[in-house]
């Protein structure tokens, strides 16, 4: 349990620190520290477990289908990560306390910090690949977030844009390593894959696999030449730089590459890879981060520099190296945390952090200069600081690898300059900003020390710094071991933490790079002007560019598929469609399943002959728009006789009393709309469209075709079962509407009552003037209500409402029910607007149709909820037998109610709908006021 | 039977999509209504084409899959729905944009009083 909690408590934290933002900036701060305490004291337990070599897993199942679980893992690796970013974490909130100006929104910052935090711990305790890569996912787009805290920054923006698209794309990359990992393995476990590794390494995809997860990796560890972001993600408030981009978040790449190390490693792929791409980010950070006139860019170069040189550490293979690049991390946390906070010290004291004008600070603040000095002599490898220890055993490994001739003196050279790069910048950060003179036109004059406590957190880290510096093997030596133990797979080498192994070459090494980096400073005006010449290859300019480039190419690919037209995309829309039908229709083409073709009667024969043809006429005549819709009334009349050809009553019934209601419903769109349609189609756009249609009209032949042949079993048999004994109707399919499928019903009267409602709320004071005649110049004919109509529709309305409520009754036995009940008196009411005009019928009817959804819905919920009350499942049924005085032996449905709101949600939605529209016209009011009265 | 049930099916969705290609909001609204058509015979043709076996019981000896028939009635209805929501778009469309142009700009390429003269031209 303890482990999750450790993840799991930095995210509750973020939740709760913005509640504590009421009570003032220190509130927060202590609120936010909590969660580290807290995970701290549960990481403690487990010590006993991991110093004998062993592993705490916690396992809670997620997706096991997908290889998927919440399982957590402990072992000496992740505990020293778990600590540095738990430790790093505390100081880093109370260095953050006195960084951030009170107007600043704290909430948010310390709420973003616990998020990291949390994620970050994610990354290095999970036991699942695949929730390590959530956790990595998380940890870029909160990192994203944090360097872009200051959001009025537009640097701040880019810089953030830039962390997040590498970052990003670099996730996308070890997403993938990891599905072919998981692959290659079968499973997704931690501890599964590192056991795994022979056969990882034998495996065809292994190269890929490896180039996958060191693109994820090199991106989020800044490894050339991906470095480019970090110094640009420098834009971020110092607290965070020093925290995420320095010494935990970009760490997570070394860390993967030693969690993974035992999986992976060991191979020439991984050796070249590694090794040269360390190598290439060890020499040009640290050459670059000489030349940096920002304080925080010489170390964002440098902690790129120190990235290459760990990355470089894991590259080269030997187990040695792999305890140094362990060793190494942890220095390079503490020396380099130390030195950003140092450096968010004097930007806050200077306001500046321009190490032109940054001169002889030593003057004014001895004690923040003493310690960033301290930790700068770490960072450069001077004796009795731990710097010195790690980069003691890297030159020492750089001699022992066995590259073939002349190659074997790349790494030492390579080694030693880097080395003399790392002392001469260390120099300048020392001697520039708190010698060199006096400052120069600092914003803030004259620069004094910061308050007490901003300066705790460096002397922390400090005193660590010399801590492992003098005393390697009482204050780290356990936890190293411990971690080396398992990025080894427990296979440690015999290897010794003391300050000095006697006289040998890395002792020289070191020499040659102390003395050669204090001479390259006193030498460094040659080296500027020299670099001066150089023509500096900008990766940020490069990323603008292809960023730029891809913007450009989505834009005109958007405008070209995307032009605004919707037409196009219903071509489109239809073409994909055929496309993707097209190969399993070719492969079978013209298919009769062995049912075989039944022979055609003549009634039928002519009833389809005549829907074919008015089908083809209407699109024929589409322009003559009238006519065009009486042959689509005609249509729809025939697939209501087709519904009663094939033994199918109430759909019969229903396509009729639909039938008339669109037909009505597009007479009154006609009345306002133009009555032609111009002809603007070029002829072989017309063509093309034809043929689009003949393809998906052949189509859906012959698939219809194909299915009507074929023998079928449904799952109806039940339905046809059960609906007397179970549902108390014979009409098995208003049964099925109400009963079996009743909660389907139920959110289909909903779409309806939400499309009725949409309707009027689109035309609700839209006023439309409709043209003063038809298109071919003729006025509307004056009697705008005849009196024979008016004469007919009104008794019909009484009868109308009596056969309505004659199938509404007898539905659950006989074809009808709600749907064609509500239809028919939909039918019967719009008869008395078309024959008596608005204001007439208005007048007489005395609800408003909003108010008959609305209760056409609460009936059939409280029909559905009733069954609750009983202690039955939602929508469950009830029937009974009353007898009536007249009519005899009746059934009673608790169904009826359920089919009563359906009836009214079919009334209120249709009427509603048509009656919005002939609102539309301003005339129609006054109009029907007259005529209708 | 089947093949020519196919053939009006097919018929309806060829009318349908090349209604629904055209320019304006009229046609566009046909085309969908004929294509509803269609695919609401093609649903309910999954329940096989029978003669004289309507799913009540107790009125023939075997019975017509009545599963289809339900899906296809709410079918209508909401096919219903959506037509008349449509239609009520391009009236809006009509009022806001002064054209019945499917692509919903103010400038279309004819605008309707346009094409009355055109027509009162002829």
């Amino acid at each position: 349990m303890s482990l999750p909690l450790v993840v799991l408590l930095p995210f509750l934290g973020a939740i709760a620190a913005p509640l504590f933002a009421q009570g003032g900036r220190t509130a927060i701060a202590i609120a936010s520290s909590v969660p580290a305490l807290i995970a701290l004291a549960a990481l403690f337990p487990h010590w006993s477990v991991l110093s004998a070599g062993g592993t705490v897993l916690h396992i809670y199942e997620w997706l096991p289908v997908l290889g998927l679980s919440f399982s957590f893992r402990l072992d000496g690796l992740a505990l020293l990560f778990a600590l540095l970013i738990l430790v790093i974490g505390l100081l880093v909130i109370i260095y953050s306390h006195y960084y951030l100006k009170a107007s600043e929104n704290v909430a948010k910052f310390y709420s973003l910090l616990l998020c990291f935090k949390g994620s970050m711990l994610g990354i290095v305790l999970s036991g699942n690949l695949l929730l390590m890569l959530i956790f990595w996912e998380l940890t870029s787009l909160t990192s994203f977030l944090l360097i872009s805290f200051w959001t009025h920054k537009q640097d701040a923006r880019r810089g953030a844009r830039m962390a997040l698209a590498i970052t990003g794309g670099g996730g996308l990359a070890l997403l993938g390593g990891i599905l072919l990992i998981g692959n290659i393995v079968g499973s997704f476990e931690l501890d599964d894959v590192l056991a795994a590794g022979d056969q990882i390494k034998a495996h065809a995809l292994y190269p890929v696999a490896l180039t996958l997860v060191l693109l994820g990796a090199f991106t989020k560890s800044a490894q050339f030449p991906f470095h480019f972001w970090l110094p640009h993600a420098m834009q971020a408030p110092t607290p965070i730089s020093a925290y995420l981009h320095s010494a935990t978040m970009v760490k997570a790449g070394i860390f993967l590459m030693a969690r993974l190390y035992p999986a992976l490693a060991g191979t020439e792929q991984w050796f070249y890879m590694v090794s040269f791409t360390g190598m290439a980010t060890l020499l040009l950070g640290a050459y670059i981060a000489m030349f940096k006139h920002d304080l925080k860019g010489l170390l964002a170069y440098s902690t790129v520099s120190h990235l290459g040189l760990i990355t470089l550490l894991l590259g080269m293979g030997t187990q040695l190296a792999a305890v140094a690049a362990i060793f190494h991390v942890i220095n390079h946390a503490t020396f380099k945390a130390s030195l950003f906070m140092a450096a968010g010290i004097i930007d806050h004291e200077t306001g500046t952090r321009d190490m032109r004008r940054i001169n002889g600070l030593w003057r004014y603040m001895p004690h923040t200069a003493t310690l960033a000095m301290v930790a700068a002599s770490s960072m450069a490898g001077v004796p009795l600081l731990n710097g010195f220890l790690s980069k003691e055993m890297f030159f020492a490994e750089s001699l022992q690898l066995n590259l073939p001739g002349l190659w074997a003196w790349v790494p030492p050279i390579v080694a030693t300059l880097a080395g003399i790069f790392a002392v001469a910048y260390s120099a300048r950060f020392v001697h520039d900003v708190f010698f060199n003179g006096k400052p120069v036109d600092l914003p803030k004059f004259p620069p004094h020390e910061p308050p007490r406590y901003m300066k705790f957190p460096v002397e922390i880290l400090v005193f660590a710094c010399i801590m492992v510096g003098v005393f390697p093997t009482v204050s780290v030596g356990p936890l190293l071991y411990s971690a080396a133990s398992a990025t080894l797979g427990g296979d440690v080498p015999d290897y010794q933490l003391a300050i000095l192994h006697g006289f040998n070459l890395p002792l020289l090494m070191s020499f040659l790079a102390f003395f050669g980096g204090l001479l390259m400073y006193t030498q460094r005006q040659r080296f500027f002007d020299f670099h001066a010449q150089l023509k500096e290859v900008d990766g940020k300019a490069v990323f603008e560019f292809v960023v730029s480039k891809i913007e450009d190419m989505a834009r005109s690919f958007t405008g070209w598929l995307e032009n605004g037209s919707l037409q196009r995309y219903a071509m489109l829309l239809v073409v994909s469609v055929i496309a993707v039908t097209i190969m399993p229709l070719a492969e079978h083409g013209f298919f009769i399943g062995e049912n075989g073709l039944s022979p055609v009667d003549w009634p039928t024969g002519i009833a389809a002959s005549v829907l074919i043809i008015a089908a083809l006429a209407t699109a024929l005549w589409h322009r003559e728009r009238f006519y065009a819709l009486v042959l689509l009334s005609v249509v729809g009349l025939i697939v209501a006789l087709a519904f009663a050809r094939f033994s199918a009553p109430d759909l019969a019934m229903t396509q009729l009393s639909v039938e008339v209601v669109t037909i009505v419903l597009l007479m009154l769109a006609l009345y306002y709309m133009p009555s032609w349609t111009p002809m603007e189609s070029s002829r072989s756009r017309r063509i093309r469209d034809v043929l689009i249609a003949l393809a998906a009209g052949a189509g859906m032949t012959l698939i219809t075709l194909a299915m009507l042949t074929q023998p079928f079993s449904s799952i109806s048999e039940f339905f046809l079962e059960n609906s007397k004994p179970g549902g108390g109707g014979t009409n098995v399919v208003n049964v099925i509407l109400v009963d079996f499928r009743g909660f389907d019903t139920l959110g289909e009267i909903t779409v309806l009552a939400i499309a009725a409602l949409g309707i009027y709320a689109m035309l609700k004071n839209t006023a439309l003037t409709p043209p003063p005649g038809d298109g071919l110049g003729h006025a509307w004919t004056r009697d705008h209500y005849p009196l024979m109509l008016r004469q007919i529709a009104r008794p019909m309305l009484p009868l109308a409402l009596m056969v309505s409520a004659y199938i509404f009754l007898r539905g659950h036995n006989l074809p009808g029910g709600g749907f064609i009940a509500g239809l028919i008196t939909s039918v019967a009411l719009i008869l008395q607007y078309i024959a008596s005009g608005m204001v007439w019928t208005e007048d007489r009817i005395p609800f408003r149709y909003h108010n008959v959804i609305g209760l056409g819905l609460l009936f059939a919920t409280i029909a559905g909820a009733g069954s609750l009350a009983f202690g039955y499942p939602f929508l469950t049924t009830t029937f009974g037998y009353i007898t009536w005085p007249v009519v005899g032996k009746f059934e009673v449905a608790s169904a009826l109610v359920f089919d009563l709101g359906v009836y009214l949600a079919v009334i209120g939605a249709t009427l509603l709908a048509l009656v919005s529209i002939g609102r539309l016209s301003p005339h129609s009011a006054i109009k029907s006021k007259m005529e209708g009265a | 039977m089947e093949l020519l049930f196919a053939i009006a099916i097919g018929a309806l969705t060829t009318s349908g999509v090349y209604l629904l290609l055209r320019a304006r909001t009229f046609p566009v609204v046909m085309g969908l209504t004929l294509l509803s058509y269609g695919v609401n015979l093609f649903l309910f043709a999954s329940g096989r084409l029978a003669t004289g076996q309507q799913p009540v019981i107790g009125t023939t000896a075997s019975y017509s899959d009545p599963l289809p028939q339900a899906l296809v009635l709410t079918a209508i209805v909401i096919g219903f729905a959506m037509t008349a929501f449509l239609v009520v778009l391009s009236l809006r469309n009509l009022a806001d944009n002064e054209n019945d142009h499917v692509d919903g700009r103010r400038e279309a390429t004819t605008s309707p009083s346009k094409i009355e003269q055109e027509v009162s031209s002829k």
